[in-house]
């Protein structure tokens, strides 16, 4: 379903800030698959996601989506593949327009825009029915800007954005990391129900390592730009916070450097 | 009383003026408020419609195909800001400023001059200060007049509206709303920023046609400042439609007020004139009236939270403390 091969991106190269952020990042992705993605500070987990998103071109590699090389196609074109949702509640959605503009804009995703209606009466209905299945209430604040919704609300439409629309591969970059525990847990909860319902093929990043051994099927482990650990199936199921941290070291050779990864250890021992 | 009497007699002008500056606010609405570009290229670009109407109405060419033009050479204008801003990288408003410079030669070019005149009494114009004078016209003739610039700019409205609620003016709202989701949901936000400058500095080169048409003459140095009577009509609209609606403040009712904010400048300034402003001094009164509205919501915010008043809540709570040991201190230093 996604396969990258050996992405390399270098940020200000020849100048004295430069950063080799991926080197050689190798993954396939299977139909279905559901990787969660852990790693300390800068290893180049959200440079991984925004590199198949296409924020920037990378500098060599190539990335292929559902057997369709995207690697040369800009932010927007690539969209047509991809569900995103980000770390900040604010970047998924358009404040100033309303809940049912939001979810009209994402329906269109990928399609070409013309002058018809960029909401009909149908969609307005489909869009109640489906605001229901969140429980927030939303579907009685369907002509509500966007702007008024609390972060957990944002995020929560922002998953049923990036999937309104079945992608090829559903992008979530910490996008529970800006929220309170308790709002954090059910927006996961509901991206599992999701992610599980529509049979789709999803990429986490997390700083959390409890919720990464938890959801999916797969777990990734970068550091400096690489992948260091690839475990699915089984043996992921088996998994500890002790025996990642272990592997983490064993890996890198260095101890496990991201506070808010030991800090998040520490709330769930 | 005199004075009374000249207001209430150059009523239908005002209003004419403000509803065909109106229009041109109504572009730097979609700009400013749509779009979130702070786009300068409109005190050229109202004068390329000027220019572009007055040569091609001496000239023998209908009146609305000289109209259509007008709208069509703003568009052109907008074009090349929006391509200086999306594919040379120019920030908006440096791109803006570049178009303005430029324009100046090129609406020199049209016109040939400096100033050319279009005169009521050889053209079949639109409109005209001639028609909206209450000296030598019906009561009823000067209404119906006023009333045809009002169906203009409902015109206007009523298609703005429609075009805003189709795909294509929402694709233009999210990118001026958020731009990372507009492109992480397919929009071309590039595109969309073209476009909403084509659209705005076309109804910018509308109004500019309409004007020349209205004072009887386009003058290359028509559009300075204009950017600052859009922007002083979108905000003196954006006030009041906020206290009169509330929450109820739609889309239409935003573009509506934009137009009535534009009227309401023209008739403070034509008070404050009659107070005894010299005519000179209207560029300095609107740049104020400008400040004054933009300055409010931030003075307002910064009344109700600042360093200085935190800085005076804590000498309240802490005062014993902090006192005996800044004495001290004092004492120490000096």
């Amino acid at each position: 379903m996604l396969t990258l091969t050996d992405i390399r991106k270098t940020f200000n190269a020849g100048t004295i800030n430069e950063k080799k952020a991926l080197n050689g990042v190798t993954i396939d992705l299977d139909d279905g698959d559901f990787v969660t993605i852990i790693g300390g500070n800068g290893a180049g987990k959200s440079t991984t996601l925004n590199a198949i998103a296409g924020v920037w071109p990378v500098d060599s590699g190539s990335i292929v989506i559902n057997g369709k090389n995207v690697t040369g196609l800009s932010e927007h074109k690539r969209a047509k593949f991809i569900g995103r949702v980000f770390q900040d509640p604010m970047t998924g959605t358009a404040a100033t327009m309303e809940i049912q503009e939001n979810l009209a804009l994402a329906k269109r995703r990928g399609n070409p825009r013309g002058l018809k209606w960029g909401i009909t009466k149908r969609e307005r209905e489909e869009y109640h029915e489906l605001l229901k299945t969140l429980d927030l209430g939303l579907e009685d604040r369907m002509t509500s800007k966007v702007g008024l919704l609390s972060g957990g609300q944002r995020q929560a439409l922002t998953l049923l954005m990036a999937t309104l629309k079945k992608p090829d591969i559903l992008l979530l970059d910490e996008h529970t990391a800006a929220l309170d525990p308790k709002t954090a847990a059910k927006v996961l909860e509901l991206s599992d129900k999701i992610i599980e319902e529509n049979h789709l093929t999803a990429m986490m990043v997390t700083h959390n390592m409890e919720a990464a051994i938890k959801h999916g099927n797969r777990l990734i482990m970068m550091n400096n730009g690489r992948i260091i650990y690839d475990v699915k199936g089984e043996e992921k199921k088996k998994l500890t916070v002790n025996i990642l941290l272990e592997k983490f070291e064993q890996a890198s050779g260095s101890k496990m450097n991201n506070d808010r990864i030991l800090l998040s250890k520490g709330e769930t021992d | 009383m005199n004075t009374l009497t000249t207001f209430v007699n150059s009523l239908p002008g005002n209003i004419s003026q403000g509803l065909i500056w109106g229009i041109l606010a109504i572009g730097v609405f979609i700009t400013y408020k749509i779009l979130d570009f702070a786009d300068l290229s409109v005190d050229g670009s109202i004068g390329t419609g000027g220019a572009v109407a007055v040569m091609l109405i001496t000239n023998g060419v209908p009146v609305p195909v000289a109209l259509l033009c007008s709208f069509v050479s703003g568009c052109l204008a907008g074009l090349a800001t929006g391509l200086m801003n999306t594919l040379l990288g120019i920030p908006g408003i440096l791109a803006g400023i570049l178009t303005q410079l430029a324009l100046y030669s090129i609406n020199l070019d049209i016109m040939g001059q400096s100033n050319r005149p279009v005169s009521v009494d050889k053209y079949d114009l639109i409109v005209s200060q001639r028609y909206v004078m209450t000296q030598g016209n019906e009561i009823t003739s000067v209404v119906i007049q006023v009333l045809k610039i009002v169906a203009i700019v409902a015109f206007i409205i009523a298609v703005l509206y429609w075009f805003f609620g189709t795909e294509y003016g929402f694709t233009i709202r999210a990118t001026g709303c958020n731009s990372n989701m507009a492109r992480a949901q397919g929009i071309n936000t590039k595109k969309s920023t073209v476009i909403a400058l084509v659209l705005s500095n076309g109804l910018v080169g509308l109004a500019g046609g309409l004007l020349s048409q209205y004072q009887g003459f386009a003058d290359v140095n028509m559009g300075r400042g204009a950017i600052v009577i859009g922007l002083a009509a979108v905000i003196i609209g954006d006030v009041l439609g906020t206290i009169i609606f509330r929450k109820h403040f739609n889309f239409v009712a935003k573009l509506a007020f934009t137009v009535v904010g534009s009227v309401i400048y023209f008739l403070v300034l034509q008070l404050v004139m009659l107070t005894g402003l010299p005519s000179a001094n209207t560029k300095l009164f609107s740049a104020v009236i400008v400040m004054i509205f933009l300055a409010v919501p931030y003075l307002k915010k910064a009344a109700k939270t600042s360093f200085r008043r935190a800085g005076k809540n804590a000498e309240k709570v802490t005062i014993t403390t902090i006192d005996e040991k800044g004495a001290t201190d004092n004492a120490d230093t000096h």
